[in-house]
């Protein structure tokens, strides 16, 4: 694997211009400038393959955000990788519905062919391999990607071939989209700003940088909104305003015709969108308090239950 | 009997439909104009009577959600559609993209215009490059016909759009770690309240609606409440897009009405399940649902019938798998998942999913002890209603119900160290799936 801050031989790498302007075209896109930061990141590892310390640097000055901040933020999501990846991105989902058609196999004989293990990059630099969680095709099963590319209904053998022919410089066309262009080619899209200017001509003709909203459109930005910033006034966990409010919003549910309770507990533990209190709790101002009938209250305590607890 | 039917999929088959010239052919921006004579909370109280319930997971009424939003306040109202797709299962927003983008957009003007919001954000999940590179197209092309952006045909109407890919983070489909993750943070839940629908994005009210919920809306608008309420159950009402998996012989999305049941589905759409084979569990939505056994198939597919019989429709997306597979297996795939998924906000579901993680390594390995079983138990428990999203619960769903309904493989495995005869995990790759039977989608090939 080549060291991070060389990128394989040279210095380490530098924003260059036409990418900074970019960013800033990104930045000039949302209403809050940190809202931009996952698409800078993709634009980053455009430049150089990974989220480089200079594009980490050209993040923080853009967002207004501390180089610490943003490295928080790329940790987070498996999509940005700590070392350059290769020229290919190949993934393989082992999830179940994959794994029971042969993603795990799949998997393990990519990983020998290609001598590395997840996250890691071939000596050659050619292609990065990572076992994945659900890909969103499981109809397809197993899904091996390359570039973001589904290819569906892989063998161990057929998934070698694939990476066989990419290798001999080939374009094996995927089950939708288009023949691999190469990651960071494809993090350009993914930064929002379509293909990439020295991607390949055959391919350029896939997609296209789509007009997208600016900063100010439907959305007026108040002064006080900016990073670091929310402008939510916090209010006492447990009130009576807020038990008030969740009555409010059990009767519109039961003035649609549906039983809350039932919505709740049949939405399972997915459904926090009613205003809960502390079961412990008593209201202080009666005028406020919970009405709900007998029946509701034994299903809220329940509810009630699930929803706090150690956090 | 239910029959299969075709509203939301109604263009999957016709190849040009992704364009803007083939989607008008076919009918398409129709809803617009019907929805721009009528005041915004007219269009609310529609949603709302049709019973439309949200296709993300929690089947919450949407247009009682949409009711939360405070109208008038000054600040400006955003509209944010979860396509964050990632329960594993679910593959139904991605086809619908892919396939049918403009429907999707027609569905972000019309609930913009009933939300009085003028700004939308898209947050598209990273890896779905395809879907993204269709919906920047026909994003571009709703702009220069005039059905984005400013005074949508001559209407006033100022409807926005931001498509925003993210980076690979399954919590993020819980729509307040999607809010903080849209906001250029890590993806970890807020704390409710306050609710997004008061303070979400930058603190203003803000609508979260998955893809396919928000499709429906101009369907319900432009074909009335009655029409809508013809298809589904009476508490579940309308059109569903069941994502079939595993072990059947045609995999893939399936329209039928609500309440379809498991059987119908598998028998008609998926012809069967594998020759030789026996529905043995399932998930009815995703692997945050709990599973179910092949003595449940005929329960119909609705929130009320599958909550009845234990769990959850969630994403409505079905696992089938059969009687050679292992579902201690299984359980320890989603707990690996969840394992490197948690967000590690809070602790139960931090260690936790850990910790269940090693136990079941060690029951596959064969290392298993007798009071294991217990322990994952008293683990689940501990996890189960004490974390802070719901990603916890979903998590212990798998082993909460195997043990409850598999317990005797769990057990054969710790007195002999193996799995019972007849269980082996690893079958073929099987290429024949309803996608493969639509229009091509291939570019520069
Ligand atoms: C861990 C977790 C993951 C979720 N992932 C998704 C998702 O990928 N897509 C989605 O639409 N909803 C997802 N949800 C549900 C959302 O929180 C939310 O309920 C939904 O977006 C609301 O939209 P709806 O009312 O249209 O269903 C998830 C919830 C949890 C707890
Ligand atoms: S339950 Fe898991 S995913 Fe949810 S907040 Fe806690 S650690 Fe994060
Ligand atoms: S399980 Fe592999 S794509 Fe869903």
């Amino acid at each position: 694997m080549s060291d991070p801050s060389t990128n394989g031989s040279g210095p380490a790498p530098e924003i260059p211009a036409e990418v900074r302007a970019k960013a800033e075209e990104i930045v000039g896109r949302y209403p809050v400038k940190r809202s931009a930061l996952l698409p800078l990141l993709h634009l980053v590892q455009h430049a150089h393959g990974y989220v480089s310390d200079a594009g980490v640097t050209l993040c923080a000055e853009l967002c207004g955000l501390t180089k610490a901040e943003v490295g928080a933020v790329a940790t987070f999501y498996s999509m940005y990788k700590r070392e350059p990846m290769g020229e290919h991105l190949v993934s393989v989902c082992t999830n179940f519905a994959c794994h029971v058609r042969g993603g795990t196999a799949v998997y393990r004989h990519l990983s020998e062919r290609l001598g590395v293990g997840h996250n890691g990059t071939t000596e050659d630099g050619r292609f990065t391999l990572e076992h994945a969680e659900c890909l969103g095709n499981c109809e397809g099963a197993p899904v091996v990607t390359i570039d973001y590319l589904n290819y569906e209904g892989q063998t161990p053998a057929s998934a070698a071939d694939l990476v066989d022919r990419v290798a001999a410089g080939e374009r094996p066309t995927p089950t939708r989209g288009f023949p691999p262009e190469g990651i960071r080619a494809v993090q350009h899209r993914l930064a929002g700003l379509g293909p990439a200017p020295d991607g390949e001509a055959v391919v350029a003709q896939a997609g296209r940088a789509s007009d997208q909203a600016r900063a100010d459109d439907g959305a007026v930005p108040i002064p006080e909104a900016g990073p670091g910033v929310t402008p939510v006034t916090i209010e006492p966990t447990f009130s009576a305003g807020q038990e008030a409010e969740r009555e409010r919003a059990r009767q519109a549910v039961r003035d649609a015709g549906q039983d809350p309770s039932a919505v709740e507990s049949g939405a399972g533990p997915q459904a926090r969108e009613f205003p809960t209190t502390d079961p412990d709790w008593e209201p202080t101002d009666p005028g406020a308090g919970a009405t709900g009938g007998p029946a509701d209250d034994a299903a809220d305590d329940a509810a009630d239950d699930d929803q706090e607890g150690t956090s | 009997m239910s029959e299969p039917i075709s509203v939301l999929t109604q263009r999957y088959d016709v190849p040009d439909a992704h364009t803007l010239a083939g989607y008008e052919r076919t009918g398409g921006y129709q809803s617009l104009a019907t929805a721009f004579d009528q005041a915004p909370t007219d269009l609310v109280s529609q949603v709302k009577d049709a019973g439309l319930r949200g296709r993300g997971g929690a089947g919450f009424p949407t247009g009682v959600k949409w009711g939360f939003t405070p109208r008038g306040t000054g600040k400006p109202t955003y509209l944010v559609i979860n396509a964050d797709e990632g329960e594993p299962g679910t593959f139904k927003d991605r086809e619908l993209m892919e396939r049918d983008p403009h429907q999707l957009l027609e569905g972000i003007i019309v609930s913009c215009y009933a939300l009085e919001s003028e700004r939308a954000f898209l947050y598209l999940r990273g890896e779905y490059l395809w879907p993204g590179v269709r919906l920047e197209h026909a994003i571009a092309e709703a702009y220069e016909a005039g059905y984005l952006g400013k005074d949508i045909k001559g209407s006033g109407v100022n409807v926005d759009v931001t498509l925003h890919y993210a980076a690979g983070a399954y919590i993020c489909g819980e729509e307040t770690a999607l809010l903080d993750s849209l906001e250029g943070r890590r993806g970890q839940p807020r704390l409710r309240p306050p609710f997004p629908a008061q303070a979400g994005v930058y603190g203003m009210p803000t609508q979260v609606n998955n893809v396919e919920t928000i499709a429906n809306v101009p369907h319900i608008v432009q074909h009335g409440v009655d029409w809508y309420r013809s298809m589904g159950t009476e508490k579940s009402p309308g059109p569903k897009l069941f994502c079939v998996s595993g072990e059947v012989n045609r995999p893939g999305n399936y329209e039928w009405p609500m309440g379809a049941t498991a059987r119908e589905i598998v028998e008609v759409s998926c012809q069967g399940m594998l020759d030789g084979r026996e529905l043995r569990f399932w998930t009815p939505g995703g692997s945050s649902t709990p599973l179910l056994t092949g003595a449940h198939a005929d329960t119909p597919m609705d929130f009320e019938a599958i909550m009845e019989a234990g769990s959850l429709l969630g994403t409505a997306a079905m696992q089938m798998f059969s009687d050679r597979t292992s579902v201690v297996e299984a359980a320890r795939n989603w707990t690996k998942f969840y394992e490197h998924e948690s967000c590690g906000k809070c602790t139960p579901c931090r260690e936790g999913t850990f910790w269940l993680s090693q136990i079941y390594d060690r029951l596959l390995e064969g290392r298993g002890r007798s009071e294991d079983l217990d322990l994952l138990d008293e683990i689940c428990d501990n996890i189960f209603g004490r974390s802070f999203c719901a990603l916890g619960d979903g998590a212990v769903s798998p082993i909460k119900s195997s043990l409850a309904l598999f317990r005797d493989e769990y057990e054969h495995l710790i007195a002999h160290g193996r799995l019972p005869d007849g269980i082996e995990a690893h079958t073929d790759a099987v290429d024949r799936n309803s996608g493969h039977g639509r229009p091509e989608q291939l570019v520069g090939a």
